[in-house]
C-alpha cells in the first residue's frame, strides 16, 4: 500500500513539471496582485495559455496522439492536474471541450469532423459548449424537445431552447442533442449536431445564479439552418453518442474533484483563525464530522486511481463522492457563516461566493436524487421504479403527463 | 499510486471469512443476551491457529509482521458476524510491547496466544488538553491515569489507579497501558495473576464485548521503554480496529437490508424501488465507502505518514461510528416492525451500534480529535 509514483509516473511528473517551471510565467495571472479583470482578456489570455499548454503536451493527455493528444491514461491526465495545480497556474480554459465533448467527437465523429474540430478545440482557438439540457429536460434527459427537422436537401432546421450551457458566451461551437423523430419512444428519436454558435438565429443569454453572476447560459435556437455533416455518431443514436459525453464528465468530475477546493484544510483553517470556536464543543463537533468525510473523499480519489492503474473500473465510491463533497462544503459553509457571522455573507467572501454556488452544485452534472437512483439500482441492484414513458412514442407522451397530473 | 488489496490481503480475508463462518456467532449472541453466556464461544484457538494474536508482532519474535491495515480487514471480518474474538484488546497491547526493546522476552508467547495481552486505554493530549486521560465509569468527565510510584528493588514500579470499560480486559494474562510517572507518560506491563490488580468483568447491553473494569492498587508493573509516540499511537490504533470492526458490521446490514428489500412488496412492487427506500439504503453504503477510504487512510498514514495518524484513525473512528449507528436503524427500519424484534438479528447489530460507539473514549471524542488535529495543522501552516 503506497501513495508513491510508479517509475514512468515519476518521470512524467518531472517532464511535466520542468515543462511548467520553464513556462510558468507565461500564464495568466487570474488573482493577487496584477490579476486581470477583463473579462473577455481573461478569455483570451486564458485560451492563449490553452495553446501553450497544448504545444507542451499538458492538453489532452488522454486524446490519442493522431488528434493531438499525448495518448496516456488517465494517471497521467491526474499527475498533469496535480502539477497545474502545484505551479499555481491556471488548467485549460475548455476543459469541457477537451475533457467530454473532443473524447465523443473521436468516438462517434467521422474523419471530416475529427479533422476539422479537434486540433481548434485541443489549442483553445474553438471554445466548445455541451448543449444537452433544456428547461424540461435534465435529470430526464432524453425528455429533450428542441427539434431538427429534416430539408429535402438534406439540411437542417433546428427550433428549441438549451440551458446550463456554460462557456456558451465566449463558444464557437456546441454539441447539441436534438429531437429528430417524435413518433418513436423518446431515447430512440434524438440525433447528435455540432452547432456553430454564430449562425443566425442562436441567441445566448446569460443566466445569473444566486451568487448574481452568470457562469451559466440559456441558449436559444430559432430555425437555425444546419448542412448535413452537423450529425454526429448517425441519425438517431442521440441517445448513445451523449451516454459517451456523459461518461467522460462522470470521469472528468472524479479525476478533477479534488481541485475543488472543498476540503478539510481550507475549512479547518477558517474555524483555527477564531480564538473561540476553535475551543467550542459544538463548533469542534461540526467541523470534525465534515473533515472526516471531506478526508475520506481524498482517499476514495486514490482508491479510483488504483482501480484505473490496474485497469479496473472504479466502483461506486467514485459515483458517491460527489454527494459527499457537496453536502459536507454546504455544512462546512453554513458552519463558517455560524462563526464568522454576516461578515462572512459580504459579497466579496470566498465563502459568500460558495455558499450561494453549492445549492446549485447539488443538482449539476446529475441530482443528488439521481445519483442515488443509479447507485442504488447499479451497485446495490435494487429494482428501478416502475416507469411511465417506456415504449410510447414521444408525441404521445405530453398528453399522457397531461392526464396523470 | 496503489490502494488496492494485495493478494496476500484477498487471502487474509477470505481466510478469517471461512475460519468465523464455522460459528454460530449471532445466534450464540441472542442466546447470551438471554442470560445464557456459555453459549458465546470461545474464539481465541481459532484466532491462534489463524495466527492473528502475532499479527503485529514482528517475525523474529514469531508474528507474521503485518500492517495495521491487515489487523483492520481481519476485524471487518470479526464485526461482519459480531464475533467475540479479543483483538480490540491483545493488538494494541502488542503494538506498544513491540515498540518496547525490554520487553522482548514476552512478545513470543504473545505472538503466539499462549499468553494474552489487554489493552488499557489511554486518550493522548489534544491541541486544547495537555492531559491524557482514561474512559471514566460514568458521566462525562475523563477519568486521570493511574500513576506508578517511585520503583522497588526489582525495578518494578507499583501501579495504582482505575480504567472502566477495558476490550477484552477479563481472562487476559498481561495488562498494557500508560501510566503517569513523576507526572510522565510511560508504558506499562502488568501481568494480571499479582496481588493487586483486580478485573471486574462488565456486560453492557451486547453481549458479544467482552469488556472490564480495571482496578489496580499498587500493582506491580514493568515499565516500558517504549517511546510516547508509542504510546500515543497505539490509543489511535485501538480507534482504526473499532473503525474497522464496525464497518465489518455495516457491511452485513446493508446486505441483509438490501435483500430483503429486494424480495419484499408492497403496493405491487419490491419496498426496494421506491426511493425512500433506495436512498436510504444508498445512504448506508455512502457511509461505507467514506469509511473504508478512511480505513485505507489510517493504514497508510501508521507507517507511510506517522504524523498524520491520529487525524486518519480518529476520522475512520468517527465515520466507522456513525455509519454503524446509520445501517442499523435502517436495518430496523426497511424491515418494519420484525426489524424490532427479538426474531431478527437487527437488534443484534443496533446493540453492537450503541455500545461500541460509547467505548474507547467513544466516536464523538473522535470526531472532536479530528477538529483538534486539524486546527493543530493549520496553526503549523
Amino acid at each position: 500500500m503506497d501513495l508513491d509514483d510508479t517509475p514512468e509516473q515519476a518521470a512524467y511528473r518531472a517532464q511535466v513539471r520542468s515543462w511548467l517551471d520553464e513556462h510558468k510565467a507565461e500564464a495568466p495571472i487570474l488573482q493577487g496582485p496584477g490579476a486581470l479583470e477583463d473579462e473577455d482578456e481573461i478569455v483570451a489570455a486564458r485560451r492563449a495559455w490553452q495553446g501553450k499548454l497544448a504545444e507542451g503536451g499538458l492538453a489532452g493527455v488522454t486524446w490519442p496522439q493522431e488528434y493531438g493528444g499525448q495518448g496516456l491514461g488517465p494517471i497521467e491526465q491526474v499527475i498533469c492536474n496535480q502539477e497545474i495545480s502545484r505551479a499555481k497556474v491556471p488548467g485549460i480554459l475548455d476543459a469541457i471541450g477537451v475533457g467530454m465533448l473532443g473524447p465523443t467527437i473521436i468516438a462517434h465523429g467521422n474523419e471530416e469532423q475529427k479533422s476539422r474540430y479537434l486540433g481548434p478545440m485541443l489549442h483553445g482557438d474553438e471554445v466548445w459548449c455541451q448543449l444537452f439540457s433544456e428547461p424540461a429536460a435534465g435529470s430526464d434527459l432524453a425528455a429533450v424537445q428542441t427539434r431538427a427537422r429534416q430539408q429535402d436537401d438534406g439540411s437542417w432546421r433546428l427550433t428549441g431552447q438549451k440551458v446550463w450551457t456554460t462557456n456558451a458566451q465566449f463558444a464557437s461551437y456546441g454539441l447539441l442533442l436534438a429531437r429528430t423523430d417524435a413518433d418513436v419512444p423518446k431515447h430512440k428519436g434524438m440525433t447528435m449536431f455540432i452547432v456553430p454558435i454564430d449562425a443566425e438565429g442562436v441567441t445566448v443569454r446569460g443566466l445569473r445564479q444566486i451568487s448574481g453572476e452568470a457562469e451559466f447560459n440559456e441558449v436559444f435556437f430559432d430555425d437555425v439552418a444546419l448542412d448535413e455533416g452537423a450529425v454526429v455518431g448517425g441519425l438517431s443514436n442521440g441517445w448513445g453518442t451523449g451516454l459517451t459525453t456523459l461518461m467522460f464528465e462522470r470521469v472528468t468530475i472524479g479525476l478533477g474533484s479534488e481541485g475543488m477546493g472543498y476540503n478539510s484544510t481550507r475549512f479547518a483553517g477558517a474555524i483555527a483563525a477564531d480564538e473561540h470556536a476553535r475551543r467550542d464543543p459544538e463548533v469542534r463537533h461540526r467541523l470534525g464530522e465534515v473533515a472526516s468525510e471531506l478526508l475520506a473523499v481524498r482517499f476514495t480519489g486514490y482508491r479510483t486511481l488504483s482501480a484505473l492503474q490496474k485497469g479496473q473500473i472504479p466502483g461506486p465510491e467514485a459515483g458517491l463522492a460527489k454527494v459527499t463533497i457537496v453536502s459536507g462544503a454546504i455544512k462546512a459553509g453554513d458552519l463558517i457563516a455560524d462563526v464568522i457571522g454576516p461578515d462572512a455573507l459580504s459579497e466579496d467572501s470566498e465563502w459568500a461566493y460558495m455558499i450561494s454556488f453549492l445549492p446549485g452544485l447539488k443538482s449539476a452534472g446529475g441530482t443528488e436524487e439521481i445519483l442515488k437512483n443509479t447507485v442504488g439500482e447499479r451497485v446495490l441492484g435494487l429494482p428501478p421504479e416502475p416507469r411511465l414513458d417506456k415504449g410510447i412514442p414521444f408525441s404521445e407522451l405530453r398528453s399522457k403527463e397531461g392526464a396523470a397530473a | 499510486m496503489n490502494l488496492a488489496l494485495s493478494d496476500e490481503q484477498v487471502f487474509l480475508r477470505e481466510a478469517a471469512r471461512g475460519a468465523l463462518s464455522r460459528f454460530k456467532t449471532l445466534e450464540a449472541a441472542r442466546e447470551a443476551l438471554d442470560g445464557d453466556e456459555s453459549a458465546m464461544p470461545d474464539l481465541w484457538p481459532t484466532a491462534r491457529e489463524a495466527g492473528w494474536p502475532g499479527l503485529l508482532i514482528d517475525e523474529a519474535h514469531g508474528g507474521a509482521g503485518l500492517d495495521a491495515f491487515d489487523a483492520m480487514l481481519v476485524l471487518g471480518e470479526c464485526g461482519r458476524v459480531l464475533a467475540g474474538v479479543p483483538l480490540l484488546g491483545h493488538l494494541p497491547a502488542t503494538a506498544i510491547l513491540g515498540d518496547a526493546p525490554s520487553a522482548a522476552e514476552l512478545m513470543t508467547d504473545l505472538a503466539t496466544g499462549e499468553r494474552r495481552a489487554a489493552y488499557l486505554p489511554a486518550q493522548p493530549p489534544s491541541e486544547l488538553d495537555q492531559r491524557w486521560s482514561t474512559d471514566s465509569a460514568s458521566g462525562a468527565a475523563r477519568a486521570p491515569l493511574p500513576s506508578a510510584g517511585a520503583a522497588g528493588e526489582d525495578g518494578r514500579v507499583a501501579v495504582t489507579g482505575s480504567i472502566a470499560f477495558v476490550p477484552d480486559a477479563p481472562g487476559a494474562d498481561t495488562l498494557v497501558g500508560v501510566v503517569l510517572l513523576d507526572g510522565k507518560p510511560v508504558g506499562v506491563a502488568i501481568p494480571t495473576d499479582v496481588p493487586g490488580v483486580r478485573i471486574e468483568p462488565v456486560s453492557r447491553y451486547d453481549a458479544t464485548r467482552s469488556l472490564g473494569h480495571v482496578t489496580l492498587e499498587a500493582a506491580p508493573a514493568v515499565v516500558l521503554d517504549a517511546p510516547e509516540e508509542s504510546l500515543a499511537a497505539a490509543w489511535y490504533l485501538a480507534q482504526a480496529l473499532i473503525a474497522a470492526e464496525s464497518l465489518g458490521s455495516v457491511e452485513t446490514a446493508l446486505d441483509v437490508s438490501v435483500a430483503y428489500a429486494k424480495e419484499r412488496f408492497t403496493f405491487g412492487r419490491a419496498i426496494g424501488s421506491y426511493q425512500a427506500v433506495k436512498h436510504g439504503l444508498t445512504e448506508v453504503l455512502r457511509q461505507l465507502e467514506n469509511g473504508r477510504s478512511l480505513l485505507y487512510y489510517a493504514g497508510w498514514a501508521r507507517a507511510g505518514a506517522p504524523g498524520e495518524f491520529a487525524l486518519a484513525a480518529s476520522a475512520a473512528r468517527s465515520v466507522g461510528g456513525n455509519a454503524l449507528d446509520t445501517a442499523a436503524r435502517t436495518m430496523i427500519s426497511v424491515h418494519g416492525g420484525i426489524g424490532a424484534t427479538w426474531e431478527h438479528d437487527a437488534p443484534l447489530y443496533f446493540r453492537r451500534a450503541q455500545l461500541s460507539r460509547r467505548l474507547l473514549g467513544g466516536t464523538s471524542q473522535a470526531t472532536d480529535r479530528v477538529a483538534g488535529e486539524l486546527i493543530a495543522q493549520a496553526d503549523a501552516a
